[in-house]
Formats: C-alpha cells, structure tokens, sequence
C-alpha cells in the first residue's frame, strides 16, 4: 500500500485522526472528512459495484449527486441505513461502512460476469424477455433479477431511533449557504427580514469552502473566498433575526412557500445521546424563498468513463482544497470547459503529475488554459476520448483527434497512462427544488442547459442555480434577491406569474459552454447514468423504438432513477434523446422534478407518529371492566369494543353461543356507549329532521324515539339509528359507531349551505354518554332495583319510550329500545360514571344470570331478527326499500335527502337488488361472507351473479346457520333455491324472509 | 400545502381544512325533472383555471365557505362566505 494521500502542510492534514473501517478493514481519516475523502486519502477508490452489470466504481462526485459510492453504514443490526452516498457520510470515530452488491467481496464480484452478457441485455431487456412462460416470472426470473440485482439491503429490525418535527415561520427562507445563499440572507436580514438559510452540508459555505484555500482559487471583491465567508458567517452570526440550519436538506415544495426541511442531527456522531432524535422535520412556511441551490458538474460521456479513479474535476478540487486529499498521483483532464483547468494547475501544484488536459473544444484561449499552457502543461485540444483501461482503477486514457471520425476505426490514437481522470462537461444549474415549484424552465444556449424562467410561487433563483456561475456574480444576485425577497415579503402576494429576468452573464462564463453527451459513435459502454448503469446505446436504442417522450425514455431505460435523481445524467441523457430524434433540446424538455431532493427517511416524515402514537385508540368508559373480565376486543375504527367474553377455555363459538342464549332466556348486558350520539336543539330542530331523515319527526311525541333512516340525496341509505324526542325543541340523534362523524358533516353541510335560515345546534354528544344495553326477558326485573325516578312497566315506558331519572344517584337518560327483538333497556349515564353503573347493573342481575355479551353476539342477534347493519348488509347503492324499510319513509313529507332520487325509474325497478334471508339446506353450513349468489348451479364464470351473501352466522338460539344476502328481486323469489360457490363447493340455499327469529315481533312486548 | 383564507378566520394550513365539491350547486326541488336531479346528482364541471368549490373550516371554526381556485395553479383567487355571489376573478 502506498502512503496516504494527504498533502502535507496543510492545515485540515493536521487535524484529529479518525479510525473506521470499510468492508472490515481499518483505515484512518481525519475530523472534517467525509467517508469518501477518507477512502481516497486512504487510496481507496474502488468503492462499489454497479446495478445491473456489477462493474467496479469508484467515486465520481463530491456531493449528494453521487450516482455511483454507495454504501451502508451499520453502527449495529437496526441502526443499518443503506444506499448513502459516501461523498455525503461525515466520519466518525468507529464509523463501519460496507460496499454493495458483490459477492463474495467487491474486488472479486461473481455478479461481473453480467458485464460479459452486457451487450445481450440492453434497455427494455427484462419487458422484452421475461414474459414466458407465465410461471415462470414468480418461481425462475424474479429471484434470479432480485438477488442479481440492486443496492444496499435494508435493516432487518425497527428502527430504534426517534425523529422530532417541527414548523416554522419566516419572511425569507434561503436554500443553499452558498455565495449566493450566504449573500441573500445578509441582505433579507439586514432589510429586516427573519431569514432561515439552510444548506445540506456539515458547514456553510458551499463551493466556497472549496475555493477557500485553493492555490488557484476565484476571489471576491479582491479578496480570497475563504476570508470573505469568515466574515460573512460572522456577519449572520451577529443578525438577531437568522438561524442558520446546517446539515439540513431542503428536500421538497409543496404549494404557496411550504417546504420540508430534513435536519440531520445525529448521524455523523459517533456517541449519539441516548433519547436524542436522529433528525428532524422542518415544515416551513416562508413568505419568499430565494433558491441558491447551486450548480453540479456534468460528467462527460466516453467509452469506460466509469471506471474507479475517473471522477468530476471540480470534485478533485473540493477533496484536494478542503480534505488536503490527493485523488491520484497521474491525473488526465478531459473537459469542455475552462474551469476544469484550475483542476489541473492546483493538482500540479500539489505534486501531482498532469499527463494530459484533453479538451473537446477546438480551442481555449481563456485565462485558465493560458495559465495552463503557461505552466507547462500538455494541453490537447479538439480531441475525444476512445477508451481508457484499467480493471479495479482507472490506468490509461486513449485520445482521437475528432476530425478524424471521433474514433473510427484506425484513425490516430494518443495513450496517456494515469490513474486519476478528470472530467468536466460544463455544469448544470440545479433547478430540483425550482421546477418541484411547478416553475417554468428555459433553455439557454451559452450553458448548455435549463434555467429558471417563470413561476407563480414567491420564490427567486439566485447565483448559479440560474447559470451565474462565477463567484463575484454568484455573490451579487444572491445579495439582490435577498434584499428584494425581504421587500416583497412586506407586501400582499398579487398572484402575478414571476419572470426569472435573464442573468447577466459576466465575460468568465464564455468559457462555460460545457457539452452534452451525443449518441454512441464508437464502441465501448459510455455511460449516461451510472447509478442504473444506464449508457447512450440505451438511450439511443429506447428513442429508435419509438420511445419519443423523455418521460417514457427515462420509464423505460430507467434513466435519472433511484437515489441520485438523475442528478448528474439527466442533462446528458436528454442531449442523446434530442440527437436521435433530431430535435432541439428546449422541445424535448426535461423530466418532471419530484420531492425528495435527496432520499428522506421514513422516521422524518413519520415523525412521532409510529407504534400507539400512529393512531388514536378509542376506548369505551367500560373498558376497564372488559378487560378485566377477558374480553377479546376488535378494532371498529378507532375503537376497541369487546368482541365476546370467553370464560375459561372456550373458544369464540362457544362463548358466543352461551351469550347468545343468555340474552334469549335470561338477560345480557352489552357496552353500546360507541354509537354516535349527536344533540339536535333549536326551535327549528324537528323541521331540519324532517328534511334530514326519511322519517315522520313532527308527530313524534316528546317521551318517545323512532328508528331513523338516512339517506343520500342520491337515495341510498347513509346511516341508521334511533332518534329520541327529549323535548319539542330537543332531540338526542344515534348514528353508527362509524357513522358518527359523517352523519354530523352531513347534517353540518345541510345546515350552513342548504337551510341557513333554519334555528339548529348540532353538538356531538358521543363521548358524553356511556350506554349500556340490558336486553333479554329478565331486564325489567333486573333494572326494578336499581333504577330510580321512572316507572318501568310496560304501560308506563312502552318500547320506544324515553325517560330520564337516576341510577345509582347518577343522572340517567334511559331508552326503551332493542337491537335484539328482546325486551330491552339502553341507559345513558354520564361517561364517567359509565363503569360505576355497569358494575351495578351487573351486581343487581347476578341472581339473574346476567351475560356481558360482545359485539360478535349483538351481531347474531340482530341477524335473526334481520336488523342490518349499515356498511355490512348495505353497500351505498342500497334504498330503504331494497333493505325492506319503506315502512319508515314518512309519505306525506314534503321532501327529505333522497326523496326525489327514490323516484327516478331506476330506484324504482323491481329487479332490483334486495335484502332477504338465506338458509343453507345443510343448516351446519355458515356461508362466507361476501360470498356470491348464483341463479343455477354449476355455471362457469364469468358469470353475472344475483347478489351477494352480506352476513352469516351459527345461531345457537335456531340451532342452524342463518344469513342475509342481498339478491336480484329477492323479495319474488322467496322460496326458490339458489346457489352460492364456495371453495369448498357450491351450497344451496332457500331464499327466506330476512327474520328468522319471533318474526311477530312479540318478545319485544315482554 | 395549501395555504387557504378561512373568511373567518384567516389564512389557515390546508390540513384544518376539507374539501365539499365545486359551489353554488343548488338543490332542486322534489318538483325538479329527473334530468334536473340527474345533474345535481352527478354531473359537476371540471373546469380549467377558475373553479369555484366549497371549503370547511374543519378543524377550526367549522364554518364551509366558497372559494374560486385556479385548477391549473392552486392558487387562491378568492374566498368568500356562503350566500355571497360568487366574486368577479379570474385565473
């Protein structure tokens, strides 16, 4: 191994020696280093193996565009994050990072021999191949791609660490802490303005903190960058008004000025505090923003252009200036533009040496390349590369002159040996976050690429996310965008589409023309997208077969996908796609920008919101005494309800079975306290019912309660329940337990927009009340002792009475009502005395044999008596009449919701589907749910069926299985047999009337 | 996110807030044809640019309110309370 790659002398070469280790071994880095700055001080540079075709890569970038060195980072089996880009991983003491995809090791990958076949499997190779046999995809093709293929694996256990969330406000927010960032929040702060400026790397600074010590670094004002941004960050440090975010990536807009921030807070610690949120979401609202993303360099596209050791030329500046890392000892630039030069002059200057500066152009004569020249420097122009060599590292590059075919066969070739190429095709602004904006971009000629042109959002672009590419200029549109943001910021938003004024591009930029990547003219893999190893034959070959829209391009090549967006080939892929088709690149046009900027974990987004905190979990005022009488709870929305109480080792069956019985012969007791519940008042109370409900209202006496049906203007039933006149002006109103806050929206939305003028409060009352239902022949007997103030017999409080007065000293509302066809009682007692009356219930009707019973058992109930269930027995195309409840359409209104969609033809039809009892010839068969209803038998699909089964039961009471169904003009065929295929087989049935129990309805009467 | 102008009580997140379908479509009465509550029922315009639409204040006032949107850019062009004309904006 050779010595570190460090220069010496510099001040980051002295700084605290960090131990990690990669793929085991262990290696030192320095505080300040990234993993990828540390790997090349260690003359690492084979980090990776590619995607699809497992070749080995090196490290291309050194920001988050990083396409190529991913890695996973493991602290232990669940703090595992895999796919992060090395050149944005801090390092810490201890820090263990690992390649992926290869095996057994990244030196020796069996997944190479994918390379071989590589001219076999072009774009599209997997839709084009893998269709046959049919079987074959699940059991022979899928394995074999998904275990060939891919990134990083993901942890194998929940993630152990907590995320924070957080929103913010301010009149300025600026993305990016470059000289454009740094520059604009000075001046929206000194203008008065809050100002939150963040920026994704560790320190502010951006490009700055490259040029900061850099031999032939961009100055401002006169001035080295490193000492203006001392004083700047001094500047912002001492503005009251600013927080500066840092480590903190502005991954996504979302409409009018909102944008998630991910604050990373502990990943580059190597001793994290216990209790301390890995990272945390910023929602900020801000009145402007300014966009100072910056600019990320274009690759350029070659044969072997992927190989480790041949990476971005401004990237080698960055680890060179601010890591004091030398990325090679032989380095050969290839370039389109002048700034790649300063590469090679510092390299120089540090020792290294430059064994070509090949420049595609046909001449450069600006002030770099003559510095260059001047320096001794062999300068190529009007040449393109053909190939380069080297397995695991980059080892020699081969030049053409391009008037001479730009590779064809036994034109002149020109081999330089080196272990380091650089390569720079201009740069791209980054116009992410500007277009996620729903911004309008345009093409500019002298760059190469989009720009910002137009938006609707407050937003501006500033510096060389809009192509100002020089420091000087950066610093001064930043310093007026912020300035004029903190202006704006003042005013109303007139909604005005904003115009991006052109930029005034300054005389440096004329050697930025930069290039894009043509299609292949010579053989050899170039590639576009090194993330999906995706290279112009691809491209060219997708836009042949027709595929003409980048967007399908990008689907079908998988161009610009995964982790790194495209970051670094959209622009490249774009100029392959124009040539083939012939058109210009501004028609063509660019992928759409979607959020994330850069990959967000799910703990930031979900927040607290995980585990119990996911979810509210509603629990009845009764729970308590449930569970500690073994009940089995079931999910009903948000609630927990009792499903059934097993006692001892019986199984649901028989639990149910033995309830059911006890509220037939005896007396239950059941926790109904989830119904919906909503308090209607005013004087206008019964006229709103009236038109809510299909049912009579103002002939309801005061004392008494009705079975309410609720339709939708389009006629289907809605909700159901029983509504309780408490006074003329006064009514109580159940719903559904799920119904509950849709029937209050809809009563809400007819009340404000539809019937304003009527005198109406509607208060949910749901949680108010706890109600408990004692049902069975003995409830009379058993609420005798304990109820006080109201006379229970039947001529006193008949069914469907109400009646208010005490229980146990508590306040009672109590209702004469029955979801079984047994003599029942609902008691309404205030919630927090819900347990203390359910106790006294119980206590009282012990000599009774009284039964808590669950909601299983209530549901076997109302099947026998064929009460439906709304949402179970209908399913929003249900009328009253199809679900045999015309009875309670109140015929002499006026009108009610659904009134006049009942009568078109349609609703009207006898054919219609409607609800009827089903019992099974063999009464030990319970059909399924859900189950289809056939005319005959053995049909074979597809067959149109009559209807459906909606709900099936074994009712101990009858000592057979009982169902409801809704079917074709059930209610014609009663009598008739019809079929029901099963997975185990058809099963006849005998179309019934839907009750199957005391159809007189006489036990009600008890 | 949007940022909606509740008439009462200001500009609000658009997570305080639901959606109630496109305004100003009255009910018909029970003496309306079939084809009159055909199109109450189901037919609502899909328009391009300025969309008038109801709004509830959920989870703050709890008040629906008409807004005119323009479907192109979400943008807000008005807010205004039930019962008052739809205002003279366009996209």
């Amino acid at each position: 191994m050779r010595a570190p790659a460090r220069t010496q002398g510099s001040r980051v070469a002295r700084g605290r020696p960090i131990r990690f280790t990669f793929d085991g071994r262990v290696l030192f880095g320095i505080e300040g280093d990234t993993l990828a700055s540390a790997l090349l001080a260690n003359d690492v540079h084979l980090v990776a193996r590619s995607f699809k075709y497992h070749r080995p890569r090196g490290i291309l970038s050194a920001g988050s565009e990083e396409p190529s060195a991913l890695v996973t980072v493991r602290r232990d089996a669940a703090h595992h994050t895999p796919n992060l880009c090395a050149t944005t991983v801090e390092l810490y003491d201890g820090l263990q990072a690992h390649s992926q995809n290869r095996w057994p090791s990244l030196t020796f990958d069996t997944g190479a021999v994918a390379a071989l076949v590589g001219p076999f499997i072009p774009a599209g190779f997997y839709y084009k191949t893998f269709k046959w046999p049919r079987g074959a995809w699940k059991a022979l093709y899928e394995p074999y791609i998904r275990a060939a293929a891919g990134l990083g694996r993901a942890p194998q256990l929940p993630d152990p660490d907590s995320y924070a969330q957080r929103f913010a406000h301010c009149e300025v927010l600026v993305v990016g802490a470059g000289a454009a960032g740094i520059a604009a929040a000075v001046a929206a702060a000194r203008a008065g303005a809050r100002v939150i400026l963040c920026d994704e790397q560790a320190a502010a600074g951006g490009f700055l903190l490259t040029e900061a010590d850099a031999a032939h670094g961009e100055r401002i004002d006169g001035a080295p960058a490193g000492a203006w941004l001392e004083r700047q960050l001094a500047v912002l440090a001492a503005l009251p008004r600013v927080r500066v975010l840092t480590r903190t990536t502005a991954f996504g807009w979302y409409p009018h000025n909102l944008l998630g921030l991910c604050e990373r807070l502990t990943d580059h610690l190597g001793m994290p505090q216990p209790g301390q949120p890995r990272e945390r979401l910023w929602q900020v609202r801000a009145k402007e923003v300014v966009l100072a993303t910056g600019a990320i360099e274009r690759p350029l596209v070659f044969p072997g252009n992927d190989r480790p050791g041949i990476m971005l030329a401004a990237a080698a500046r960055t680890y060179l200036n601010r890591h004091a890392v030398l990325p090679g000892r032989k380095v050969a630039v290839v370039t389109a533009c002048d700034d790649a030069y300063r590469a090679a002059l510092e390299l120089a200057a540090a020792g290294v040496k430059v064994s070509v500066i090949a420049d595609i152009r046909s001449h450069s004569e600006g002030a770099l390349p003559r510095l260059a020249r001047a320096a001794g420097l062999p300068v190529r122009t009007g040449v393109t590369v053909v190939g380069t060599a080297g397995r695991l590292r980059v080892s020699a590059i081969t030049l053409t002159p391009l008037d001479a075919g730009g590779g064809a066969p036994g034109a002149a070739t020109e081999r330089f040996d080196c272990d380091l190429v650089l390569m720079s095709g201009g740069f791209t602004p980054n116009v992410s976050l500007f277009s996620q904006a729903r911004g309008k971009l345009k093409w500019d000629e002298t760059i190469n690429a989009f720009v910002p042109g137009a938006t609707l959002e407050r937003l501006r672009p500033a510096g060389a996310c809009r192509g100002l590419f020089t420091l000087a200029a950066a610093v001064a549109d930043g310093s007026a965008a912020g300035d004029e943001a903190a202006r704006e910021a003042q005013l109303p938003h007139d909604g005005a589409m904003r115009e991006v004024a052109a930029a005034a591009t300054d005389a440096a930029m004329a050697g930025q023309p930069g290039a894009l990547a043509r299609p292949p003219a010579a053989r050899g893999k170039a590639f576009v997208d090194w993330q999906n190893d995706v290279t112009t034959f691809d491209l060219a070959l997708a836009t042949r077969e027709g595929f003409r829209s980048v967007e399908h391009v990008k689907r079908y090549t998988t161009t610009g996908m995964a982790t790194d967006q495209g970051k670094t080939s959209n622009l490249n892929a774009l100029g392959v796609v124009a040539a083939v088709l012939g058109e210009p690149l501004a028609q063509v046009g660019l992928t759409t920008f979607r959020p994330p900027y850069t990959p967000v974990t799910f703990g930031t987004l979900a927040g607290r919101a995980r585990g119990e905190l996911l979810d509210p979990v509603r629990t009845t005022p009764i729970h308590g005494w449930a569970r500690e009488h073994d009940a089995v709870f079931e999910d009903v929305g948000q609630w927990k309800r009792a499903r059934y109480f097993p006692r001892l080792a019986e199984d649901m069956h028989a639990a149910v079975a033995r309830e059911c019985k006890a509220v037939r012969n005896g007396c239950g007791l059941f926790d109904a306290s989830t119904l919906g519940k909503i308090d209607v008042s005013g004087p206008d109370a019964a006229t709103f019912l009236e038109r809510m409900y299909v049912n009579a209202w103002s002939n309801l006496a005061v004392g008494r309660c009705r079975y309410g049906i609720l339709l939708r203007d389009d006629g289907f039933i809605f909700d159901d329940g029983v509504v309780a006149r408490l006074a003329p002006d006064r009514f109580h109103v159940t719903t559904t337990t799920g119904g509950a806050a849709r029937v209050l929206a809809l009563m809400e939305d007819y009340l404000q927009t539809e019937w304003p003028q009527l005198d109406v409060w509607l208060t949910s009352t749901t949680e108010q009340w706890a109600v408990i239902a004692v049902q069975g022949p003995y409830a009379r007997r058993v609420l005798e002792g304990v109820v006080e103030d109201i006379d229970l017999k039947a001529t006193a409080l008949p069914h469907m009475a109400v009646a208010t007065g005490r229980i146990g000293g508590v306040p009672l509302m109590l209702m004469r009502v029955s979801f079984t066809g047994e003599l029942g009682f609902e008691l309404n007692v205030p919630a927090d005395f819900g347990q203390a009356v359910w106790e006294l219930i119980a206590a009282a009707g012990a000599i009774h044999g009284i039964t808590a019973y669950g909601t299983e058992t209530m549901h076997v109930l109302r099947a026998e008596k064929g009460y439906i269930i709304v949402g179970q027995d209908t399913d929003g195309t249900v009328t009253a009449d199809d679900a045999g409840l015309s009875w309670a359409i109140g015929k002499a209104k006026s009108d009610f919701l659904g009134k006049s969609a009942l009568q078109r033809p349609a609703l009207r039809e006898p054919g219609r589907r409607q609800l009827v009892g089903l019992a099974t010839l063999d009464p030990r068969v319970v059909l399924p749910e859900g189950a289809q209803i056939m005319a005959t038998a053995g049909l074979p699909p597809p067959t149109r069926p009559l209807g459906f089964v909606s709900s099936a039961y074994h009712s101990a009471t009858l000592g057979r299985s009982i169902a409801l169904g809704l079917v074709a003009g059930g209610r014609a065929r009663l009598g008739t047999t019809l079929f029901v295929p099963t997975p185990q087989g058809e099963v006849p049935v005998q179309v019934t009337a839907p009750v199957f129990y005391d159809a007189k309805g006489e036990r009600l009467n008890g | 996110m949007l940022l909606i102008n509740c008439p009462y009580c200001g500009e609000r997140p658009e997570p305080e807030f639901v959606y109630g379908g496109q305004a100003h479509v009255a009910r018909p009465g029970t003496e309306a044809t079939d084809a009159q509550w055909s199109r109450f029922l189901y037919e609502r315009d899909n328009d391009r640019g300025a969309h008038a639409e109801r709004w509830r204040h959920f989870h703050g006032c709890g008040r629906f309110f008409n807004a005119v949107r323009d479907t192109t850019t979400d943008r807000f062009l008005a807010t205004y309370r039930v019962g008052e004309p739809r205002p003279k904006v366009s996209a």
